[in-house]
Formats: C-alpha cells, sequence, structure tokens
C-alpha cells in the first residue's frame, strides 16, 4: 500500500516534469527570444538552484553562513577560465598577453569543475569556521565572500583572472531548457540528500546539536559535509550565472547578492526546497518583470503618477519584503513542502470556503 | 623611525579613519551586548546621514542642518528599532538578524531612488575640512579633531554607563535579558536609548567620516558598517574600550597595507584578522566568555 | 583507587576515578570516583548544584574533565589533565596524577604497579562515547523537536548504519535503511509509542517525551544507559510507572544503568548502589540503606544547625 503510493507519487511527479519540460519547449516556439518571460526563467532556475543550495545549509543543517556570493564567484571565474576558446584568449586576456591557460574543457566539464572548486575552497575554509555558532560563522564567512572577491581581483593572479577586468567570450546558453536541466539535476540530488539518512543528520544538527552529538552524529565531519556539499551547487550555480550574463567579473558578487539569496531563502521557507524555487522565481518575476511599471514615469492625461521613478520598484520591493520577514516569519512554505497533497489541501481549502459561502447565501 | 616618517600620511588618515570606524563600532557592539543582534542596518544608517548632510546643507545653513542630520539619524535608529526589531523579540536569533538585513537592503534601496544612482558630492563643512600640515604631511583638520573627538565621546558614554541609572540598566539587560526584566527594567526603553546612542555616534561619525571623500553613494555604509562591526569582533563583541581599540588598528593596519601598495587587499586584510581572530579568540580582545548550558 | 576488573562475578563497566571539572574558579566536580558494574542500576544523588549533571558531561565528552581519568570495560575512554592556563589556576586534588610523567613512572603515577600504559590524553566527543556504547538522556528533555517520533528514534541508527554520503543520496543503502526502520519500528511497538509515530515529536505529553527520550538513547544500542532526572515533573504514580520502566528495559536489553535522579522513592527502589555528591565532592556511597542512614547526607539535604 505505502509502497504502491510512493510509486504513484513518483510517476506523478515525472509526468508533471516532462509536461514542464514540453511546456517550455513549445513557449520557445511561440513566444520571442526576448521576452521578459524567458528572462524570469532563466535567471529564476539559476537562483533557485542557489537558493537550493543555501537552503540545505542555513534551512536543513541551521549553519547561518553568509558565503553564498563568494562561493558562485569561485565557480563562474572556474567555468569562465576553462572554457573560453583559445582563439579570443589575445582579446579577452589583453592586458596579460593572453592568459596562462592554454587549454579549454567542454562545458560539462566546466560546470563539474566549477562546482569542484568551490567545494574545495569551502572545505579548506569550513575546517577552521564551522566550530563557530551562529552570528560568528555567519559573520566569518562573509569575511572570507569578501576575501575570495578581492583575491581574484588581485593583478597578480591576472593571467588566469583577468585581474578586475571582464572575463568573456565563453560559451553560454540561448534555450531556457539548459539551465532548467541543469539546475533540476542539481536540485534533485539535494532533494535526494536531504531525504536521506545524513539529510536527516543535518535536521538533527539544525534541531538540537548536543542531543545530535548525544546519539552519535559526529558534528564536525557532517556540517563540514553539508558546508562543502552546498558549495558544491553554489559553484554551478555561480557558473550558470555567468553563462545568462555571458560577461563575469568579480566586481558584482558583493555580499549584496548573498543578502538577495538570504532573502529568497527565507520568503520560501527555511527548511523548504519547494519553497525556496518558488520563490526564487516570485522574486525574479517581481524584481525583473511585474514591478517594472514603478520604475517608468507614468502619465495619466497631463498628470503625472508622482512617486513613480527609478529606483521606486526596488523601494516596494524590499518594503514587500520586510513585510515578509516581520509577518509571515516562516515564508511561503514554511518548511513543508510542496506536493500533490498541497494542491487537494489548496482544494479542500477552496471548498470549505466556498461552501460556508454558499451557506451563508441560503441563509 | 624612518617607516613613520616616510608613511605619516598613512598613519594619520588610519589613526583618523580608526577613529570613525570607533564611533560606528560602538552602535554594534552595544547593541550586540543587549540584543545578540548584529545589526547590519546599522552601516547604512551611517549612509543615511551622508545623503541627509548632502540634501540638508544644500538649502539650510551649517549651523542648522548639523544638528538637524544628528537628530534625523537619531530618529531614523529610534524607528528602525521599533519597527523592524521590536516585533521580532521572541523570535528566534536568526530572524531578527534577516530583519536587520532586510532594512539594510530597504535602506540602501530608498537611497538609490532618492538620488537616481548618483553620487552625490559631500559639502565641504567649514574649517573641519580645512587644511593642515603636521611635519612632511598634510592633511585636512578633520584627520587631527577625529581621534581627539572619538576619545572625549567615548570617554563620555563610559562615564555614562559606569555612573548613571540608564547605564546601570544597560549593564544589566546586557548580563541577563529576562532577569532585567523581571527586576523592573523596562527593556523596550533601555533599547531603544541603546539603538539613539548608536546613531548618534554614527551621525557624528558619518560628518567626519564623509568629509574625507568627495561623495556618497548608496553603498558607501556597507564597507565601513561591516568593517567597524569587524573592529568590535576584535576588541571583543559588548566591549565598547574594545571596539575603541580595535577600530584604532584596523583604521591604522589598512592604511598602512594602502601606502605599501596593496590597496586591493586593504579590504581583505580586515576580514583576515577577522578571521583569525574568530578562530583563535572568539571573544576577542577584551571580551568575556559565555558558555552554553547543558 | 585501582579496583579488581570483576567484582561479585559481575565486569565493571564504568570507572570514573579522581575526575575533577573546574570552570575559571569554580570547581563543579571535586575529585570524583565512581564505578558501575555489569547489570546494575547505580543512582547519583545529591542537592542542586552538587555537579551530577557535570559529571554525566564529563562521562559523555560534553565537557573535557580538567583532571581525571574514565574507563569504559577497563579501556581508557577519557583522560585529562591540568594544561595551559589551567595549570595555574587549578585548584583540585591529584594535580599530578595524570600527566604523561606521572602516568609513565611506576610510583607516582594512578596505577602504581609499574605496567605500561599509553598515556596518551584522551578527550573524545560525545559522538565518540556513543558509538562506544555509552547512551544519555537529558535533565530538560532534547527531543528533536521539527521531526517526527519515528524520525527521533531513526536518527540513532544514522551512524550504525554502512554507508556514505553517496550510497545515501542514490539509495544505494536501502538494505541498511530498510533494516533501521525495522528494528525502530520494533522498538517504538514494544515502548509502546507506535500509534504516535507519525506525530511531532515536541507534541506528545510529557510523561511520553521522556520515553521516547529513553526510546531514542536505546536506540543506538548502549551498553551503559545514562538517565539525568528521568523523573522529573512525574506525579508519584507516573514516578512508579518509570520505575518499573527502568528496571524492564534493563533486564530486556542487558544494560547497565546510572542515574540521576532527586525522587528518592524511586532511587531507593531500583539502585543496587548510590552514590551522593555535595559542592562537587563525593560525600557518601552504599546500598539505599546505608545511605538514607548517613549523617552526612541528611546534613548536606536538610542543613545543619549551627551552634549558636
Amino acid at each position: 500500500m505505502d509502497k504502491l503510493q510512493k510509486r504513484k507519487k513518483l510517476i506523478i511527479t515525472a509526468a508533471a516534469l516532462a509536461a514542464l519540460f514540453i511546456i517550455l519547449w513549445v513557449l520557445e516556439q511561440i513566444l520571442p527570444a526576448n521576452a521578459m518571460l524567458f528572462v524570469v526563467l532563466k535567471k529564476g532556475a539559476i537562483y533557485a538552484l542557489v537558493a537550493v543550495s543555501m537552503n540545505l545549509l542555513n534551512g536543513f543543517t541551521g549553519l547561518f553562513s553568509l558565503g553564498q556570493a563568494g562561493f558562485m564567484l569561485i565557480g563562474a571565474y572556474t567555468y569562465a577560465i576553462f572554457t573560453i576558446p583559445l582563439e579570443y584568449h589575445d582579446s579577452v586576456y589583453q592586458y596579460f598577453n593572453g592568459g596562462i591557460i592554454k587549454f579549454t574543457v567542454p562545458v560539462f566539464a566546466a560546470l563539474i569543475m566549477a562546482g569542484a572548486a568551490a567545494a574545495i575552497f569551502a572545505y579548506l575554509i569550513g575546517l577552521p569556521v564551522l566550530r563557530l555558532k551562529s552570528d560568528y560563522l555567519a559573520i566569518a564567512t562573509l569575511g572570507f565572500a569578501e576575501i575570495i572577491r578581492a583575491f581574484f581581483q588581485w593583478d597578480a593572479l591576472g593571467p588566469v583572472t583577468n585581474g578586475s577586468n571582464l572575463l568573456r567570450q565563453y560559451p553560454s546558453f540561448t534555450s531556457v531548457l539548459f539551465p532548467f536541466a541543469v539546475a533540476g539535476v542539481c536540485i534533485l540530488l539535494i532533494v535526494l540528500l536531504i531525504n536521506s539518512s545524513y539529510g536527516r543528520a543535518f535536521k538533527a544538527i539544525r534541531d538540537d546539536e548536543i542531543a545530535a552529538e548525544a546519539m552519535g552524529i559526529n558534528l564536525a565531519k557532517h556540517k563540514q559535509l553539508s558546508f562543502t556539499i552546498s558549495s558544491f551547487f553554489a559553484g554551478v550555480g555561480g557558473a550558470l550565472l555567468a553563462m545568462y550574463q555571458t560577461t563575469v567579473q568579480a566586481n558584482a558578487f558583493k555580499s549584496a547578492m548573498t543578502y538577495e539569496i538570504l532573502l529568497i531563502v527565507v520568503i520560501g521557507g527555511l527548511g523548504s526546497v519547494s519553497g525556496s524555487v518558488l520563490s526564487s522565481f516570485l522574486f525574479i518575476a517581481a524584481s525583473e518583470w511585474w514591478l517594472r511599471f514603478l520604475d517608468a514615469d507614468t502619465y495619466i492625461g497631463a498628470f503625472k503618477v508622482p512617486l513613480l521613478a527609478s529606483g521606486f520598484r526596488k523601494v516596494v520591493f524590499s518594503v514587500i519584503i520586510m513585510i515578509v520577514v516581520l509577518f509571515y516569519r516562516n515564508g511561503i512554505m514554511g518548511d513543508k513542502e510542496l506536493s500533490a497533497e498541497t494542491f487537494g489541501g489548496i482544494r479542500r481549502f477552496l471548498r470549505k470556503r466556498l461552501g460556508r459561502r454558499k451557506e451563508e447565501v441560503t441563509k | 623611525m624612518e617607516f613613520i616618517s616616510s608613511n605619516l600620511q598613512y598613519i594619520l588618515t588610519g589613526i583618523s579613519v580608526g577613529g570613525q570606524y570607533a564611533l560606528i563600532a560602538i552602535g554594534y557592539t552595544m547593541v550586540y551586548g543587549i540584543l545578540r543582534l548584529i545589526n547590519f542596518a546599522h552601516g547604512d544608517i551611517f549612509m543615511a546621514a551622508g545623503f541627509m548632510m548632502v540634501y540638508l546643507s544644500a538649502t539650510l545653513p551649517m549651523y542648522i542642518a548639523l544638528p538637524l542630520v544628528v537628530l534625523i539619524t537619531v530618529l531614523l535608529g529610534f524607528v528602525v528599532e521599533r519597527v523592524a526589531y521590536k516585533p521580532l523579540r521572541n523570535a528566534p536569533r536568526m530572524s531578527i538578524m534577516i530583519s536587520a538585513i532586510g532594512v539594510s537592503y530597504f535602506l540602501q534601496n530608498l537611497a538609490w531612488y532618492v538620488t537616481s544612482g548618483l553620487a552625490k558630492q559631500y559639502p565641504a563643512i567649514p574649517w573641519i575640512s580645512d587644511s593642515i600640515s603636521i611635519g612632511p604631511a598634510t592633511t585636512k583638520i578633520v584627520t587631527v579633531i577625529t581621534p581627539l573627538l572619538t576619545i572625549v565621546l567615548v570617554t563620555a558614554l563610559v562615564l555614562l554607563i559606569k555612573h548613571t541609572k540608564i547605564g546601570m540598566a544597560m549593564r544589566a539587560v546586557s548580563r541577563d535579558f529576562e532577569t532585567s526584566q523581571c527586576m523592573g527594567i523596562k527593556i523596550n526603553f533601555v533599547i531603544s536609548i541603546t539603538f539613539i546612542i548608536g546613531s548618534f555616534l554614527a551621525a557624528v561619525g558619518s560628518l567626519l567620516y564623509f568629509s574625507n571623500y568627495p561623495t556618497v553613494t548608496p553603498i558607501s555604509g556597507a564597507m565601513p558598517g561591516l568593517k567597524a562591526f569587524v573592529a568590535a569582533v576584535f576588541g571583543g563583541i559588548g566591549s565598547i574600550p574594545g571596539a575603541v581599540v580595535g577600530a584604532f588598528i584596523i583604521g591604522i593596519c589598512e592604511n598602512i597595507i594602502k601606502g605599501l601598495g596593496w590597496t586591493t587587499f586593504s579590504d581583505a586584510f580586515t576580514f583576515a584578522l577577522l578571521i583569525i581572530i574568530l578562530v583563535a579568540k572568539p571573544t576577542g580582545l577584551f571580551g568575556e566568555k559565555m558558555t552554553d548550558k547543558v | 583507587m585501582s579496583a579488581n576488573t570483576v567484582q561479585n562475578g559481575k565486569r565493571n563497566v564504568l570507572r570514573v576515578e579522581n575526575v575533577t571539572m573546574q570552570f575559571g574558579g569554580v570547581i563543579a566536580v571535586n575529585n570524583l570516583s565512581l564505578e558501575v558494574n555489569e547489570g546494575e542500576i547505580v543512582a547519583l544523588i545529591g542537592p542542586n548544584g552538587a555537579g551530577k549533571t557535570t559529571t554525566f558531561n564529563c562521562i559523555t565528552g560534553v565537557y573535557e574533565p580538567t583532571n581525571g581519568e574514565i574507563s569504559f570495560y577497563d579501556q581508557v575512554i577519557v583522560r585529562n589533565h591540568p594544561t595551559g592556563k589551567m595549570k595555574k589556576l587549578y585548584a583540585g586534588e591529584n594535580k599530578d596524577l595524570y600527566t604523561r610523567a606521572a602516568l609513565r613512572s611506576p610510583e607516582k603515577g594512578a596505577h602504581g604497579d609499574g605496567k605500561r600504559r599509553s598515556v596518551k590524553v584522551l578527550r573524545p566527543t560525545p559522538d565518540q562515547i556513543t558509538k562506544l556504547g555509552i547512551a544519555r538522556t537529558f535533565q530538560n528533555i532534547r527531543l528533536f523537536k521539527s521531526m517526527t517520533v519515528f524520525e527521533n528514534v531513526l536518527i540513532a541508527k544514522h551512524v550504525r548504519a554502512r554507508q556514505n554520503i553517496f550510497t545515501a543520496t542514490f539509495r544505494l543503502n536501502y538494505q541498511e535503511e530498510k533494516r533501521a526502520r525495522e528494528e525502530c519500528l520494533a522498538l517504538l511497538e514494544e515502548q509502546g509509542l507506535l500509534p504516535m509515530k507519525d506525530d511531532l515529536a515536541t507534541s506528545l505529553p510529557y510523561g511520553l517525551q521522556r520515553r521516547l527520550e529513553i526510546s531514542r538513547a536505546l536506540a543506538t544500542n548502549p551498553k551503559l544507559l545514562l538517565l539525568d532526572e528521568p523523573a522529573a515533573g512525574m506525579n508519584p504514580q507516573e514516578t512508579q510507572e518509570l520505575a518499573d520502566f527502568i528496571v524492564h528495559i534493563k533486564n530486556k536489553y542487558n544494560l547497565t544503568v546510572l542515574l540521576i535522579e532527586h525522587h528518592m522513592d524511586l532511587v531507593m527502589r531500583i539502585s543496587d548502589r548510590i552514590y551522593v555528591q555535595d559542592f562537587g565532592k563525593l560525600i557518601a556511597h552504599g546500598t539505599p540503606a546505608e545511605v538514607q542512614n548517613n549523617q552526612r547526607v541528611i546534613d548536606a539535604y536538610l542543613g545543619v544547625v549551627e551552634d549558636a
């Protein structure tokens, strides 16, 4: 019985995912390639991956880390450095004699390398900092992210990183299916991990470190695992972001980027993967698309609508975020997951509401 | 000696910047001492004070603009606490920290909106922006008065905390939040006072800091804010003298590093110092040890 | 101090020797020594603040004792001597008993029998202690609050399973996982917690939360069970049931039990031996009857009338 239901769930999920990809493919055939929808979908998918990786750490393991931008930077640079075709090296590395990396690797290998590089850095950083508690850990990881940023802009490393200049001309993607596929596979792996025995151990650490230790869970090892794996996927996410932007520069990976991802995670719900995914798309859609009208000077007849001007969108947006943070502290999903049951629940809820209305009407 | 004379310019700037960091760091350390919160918005309140000066001095005479900047900044600090932190008093520590990040995000976006994202020229404040030469180095008067003013303000603050009733209440609250509540201390009042003092010092720090720079931008507050926080951790979070000593050390080291031609790493150095301190002695130079009860 | 390995035909399970725990200037546990033999229920009692829980924390690796040695089945698992700042600050006894030099020298050392032993300082982490076979509960219940009853117990099986992060992620460990689940279900059934296995652990009534915490400890397959005030907050009826329960699980799982408790009726009924701690120091030791009539124990609990 239990098994049958599980299988049924699996089939439904797989079917839903297949349907999603088919819809995306159809959309790409009928809509113009520069439609705002695709911007949102591409960037949303990338942010979803990064947000889920941050949630693995902050939401599921209870480690408050603010190093995400740093690990994304490592991923983005690793990807770019190893995929810029050799014929472009002279123009990209114009101040550094064409750079010293004289080979390229295939895109997928580079994506994995991006993750691996971020993971290795995370492992090394984790050795000293993971012993720190909550906010000290946050500030130490934030510090490391800033150090990484400075390091990648260092002139002495120019032949590899191009110093503070842009990296460009590396392979990118055009279809929205690419980020969806890569982010989808990565998120699937994270979900599998979270639902495994190790995922339970992570949650135990989040709930109560001392009790988790008393259950035989090696704190240092498991924190290190979570930190390294989270950074691996942040690295892959960084690489995808680099592909999306077609150029990459260390200076863009400021702590503000980490804050943005953290806010996405919080809005989605700490400890909910589907919450993070959902809120990534909402966040990107709201900030890049739906609230755009707030940025434009608008006239109704001769009357200029007050306040609307460049930047107002972000103000409104941050007010919305503050409202969520203050009044809906558990975010969209809390620590629950979106599933067939959720939809069932929504249906039941609506029916109940509507049913009650009807009753009132008949009275 | 030769090192000092050839680097006098940088050392002087370092001491000055250190004093400005100290004024910001006190806000961090006091808030952390009481709420156990890294007030990520503190650097942005500092930035907001910079913009207020830009806008107010454009229309008002300096002798009105200066006190008004300080007053509004204090009000801003007070309002931020009441709106964004007070409702989360019983929430997990992480929530209130996230709220602080949210406020920081909001203030930066608001500043961006108001200024249309353009860097604004900071006004020259009479007298303190004038030049002065000390030995071989030429500098602004602000460089010299910053450390003096810092020491005066810090001494006043330490006296306030040691000898007044509100100071005693602050010490009690930072030692044990719940117990002091039971003893009839008005927690919210004490917390508001803490934010008011912190914002006041940040406003003064802002006046001094931006006098050294040509412009203010919406993200001008982020880096000095973070560095001041590092200074507070370095000195032992919760300790006011610690924050001041930490701030001077960081200010001076950072400028010497610039003097040595490693400008790219002057920010990174601060964070490296932070990490070394956190790993080697998490309680900082003057901090007290706290243990969790099992 | 070294005792025979076998007493009255029972093997020695836990031996705490000269353990001192000093925090700054405060000595929480002062030169404490105690022994627990296989199959016994031993109680550690004393007024509030006597250092009982600190003793537990030293045994389970939550704290590193400042000085002393702890053995489990005759194998030294914890050993420390004052180092660093503590060298100067240390105000307890037997300061030089466990230094390397002392352990090497045949006369001065803790085991004055001249045998060669390892002289390493041992400061295991709590998880290592748990893996050895010592499980514990906490004074203030520490359940995993976002997890169900079943998951709370299942956590204990994590370290016992043969798996790594890859096999776990790709479900190659499904046999291990299945076995762990079955074991946990059996345990819950046996403890009467099966009907609420999918409830949130924190939604259980207080008494059941206590029971779940004990079940969770049992799921780590311990040989020695440390219970920290298991009857705290219980009424006489519940305390009675708990006493029977402790005896029951002890026999069923071949356990040895060391418990901290304030309910004297429980302690007197089920303990084989009792240690009494006050101000960190051991002030009495014996069978329940002996301890009940010990004047120092009565003084410690009721206070001493000072002569005017």
